[in-house]
């Protein structure tokens, strides 16, 4: 358990991180995503005790969320109820899949299911994102390639494919936000 | 892919935020709904031909107030809804005020009224039309307030859809009653509402298909 002061503490350190990334701080944003990772990932083994197969995938597609609706962070809010917003959000869709899901298919199910929950896989993603970037057409595929997983500028990127940097600007926004929706569709 | 893949791959290029980006997407959606609207309202109504003569009459501007300060509350309502974790603190008061005190006084208004004259304060003379009338003119700014919130993030996906169809119920409110010839409050405290709970009632209907993410 944390303490308050503690907890005050960590809230003005990461909003601080978070503000320095949407003026364009990489660096700060990597340890703020690192930093959220670990929150969050208690935040869900805690309500998820019972699924811990989804802790990873609704991890991974809550920090897809956080990037993609970071623009709807307001600096006088507190990062914490920001944060917990977009996690419970993320939860009760999540929950919300599952039940329906299940109320189709558990009764097939029901045995199989029963040595699907091993400690050792919940540190991994059931969907791989790298099999979501596949399904995603070409024009965000690629810029989200060259940008988000090689590095490359967005000039590079744009001399590479071909395509002018407004495209692959939109291509990188739009892919992730596809990516995100590709979490919702396919559990 | 790992998580920290995951992290790091989010964390690279260009992640800088547009500055303003929330307040110009507001002015987009809803100024283009508006600049829809009143050309809507041009092409298909017009305005009042003594409308110079009845902005001598106070009863004009009680339905200009009453239209300008749901949509101001309702503007409020919505730029809340459309973040995470920001609560809507008193927007529901804000958005119930000016409804309660037009109920108030078309009630006041019918009170006072002589008993054969009552009909006629309630009906006017375009019950009819005038709810569907402003439900028409509210559906530019109810598309315009939908894409505003799609780009943004909504937890409580029916009330954003409904507080979206309401600001576009009233900023279509405040165009039409440049048209409209009536005057009784009692007729605005039920058929303008009416109009405007239309959209409302859409947009709480849609909210939770549309605004997903």
């Amino acid at each position: 358990m944390k303490s308050n002061g503690q907890a005050e503490a960590n809230e003005m350190r990461l909003r601080a991180l978070l503000l320095q990334s949407l003026v364009g701080d990489g660096s700060a944003y990597h340890v703020f995503l690192k930093e959220m990772t670990a929150h969050l990932r208690a935040f869900f083994r805690r309500r998820l005790s019972s699924l811990p197969d989804e802790v990873e995938d609704l991890l991974q597609e809550t920090l897809l969320a956080l990037h993609n609706q970071r623009h709807t962070y307001d600096p006088v809010q507190p990062l914490t109820a920001w944060v917990h917003a977009i996690a419970k959000y993320k939860l009760i869709d999540m929950l919300r899949r599952r039940s329906k899901r299940e109320l189709l298919h558990e009764p097939l199910d029901e045995d199989s299911s029963l040595f699907s929950y091993a400690d050792l896989e919940a540190a991994d993603a059931r969907h791989d994102l790298a099999l979501f970037l596949d399904q995603l057409p070409q024009q965000q595929r690629l810029p989200i390639i060259h940008m988000k997983l090689q590095g490359l500028s967005v000039a590079e990127a744009a001399a590479l494919t071909g395509m002018s940097e407004s495209a692959i600007k939109v291509g990188v926004h739009r892919g992730l936000k596809a990516l995100a929706a590709l979490f919702g569709a396919s559990s | 892919m790992k998580t920290d893949d995951l992290v790091m791959m989010l964390a690279r290029g260009n992640i800088a935020v547009a500055p303003r980006a929330i307040e110009r997407r507001f002015v987009a959606g809803i100024g283009l709904g508006a600049i829809a609207t009143i050309l809507l309202m041009i092409a298909s109504l017009g305005v009042r031909e003594d409308l110079v003569a009845a902005a001598g009459l106070p009863m004009f501007w009680v339905k200009l107030l009453f239209a300008a300060s749901l949509a101001l509350a309702s503007l409020v309502a919505v730029s809340r809804l459309a973040r995470p974790g920001v609560s809507l603190g008193l927007a529901p008061v804000a958005v119930a005020s000016p409804v309660l005190a037009l109920w108030l006084l078309g009630l006041a208004s019918l009170v006072a009224a002589m008993p054969n004259q009552r009909s006629a304060l309630l009906f006017g003379e375009t019950w009819v039309v005038c709810p569907l009338l402003i439900a028409m003119l509210a559906m530019p700014v109810f598309i315009g307030t939908l894409w505003i919130m799609a780009g943004l993030a909504p937890t409580r996906l029916r009330l954003a859809g409904a507080a979206g169809g309401l600001l576009s119920g009233a900023i279509a409110t405040l165009f039409y009653s440049l048209h409209c010839p009536e005057m009784g409050a009692p007729f605005l405290a039920v058929w303008y509402v009416l109009g405007i709970a239309i959209p409302t009632a859409l947009g709480g209907l849609l909210g939770p298909r549309v605004l997903r993410w």
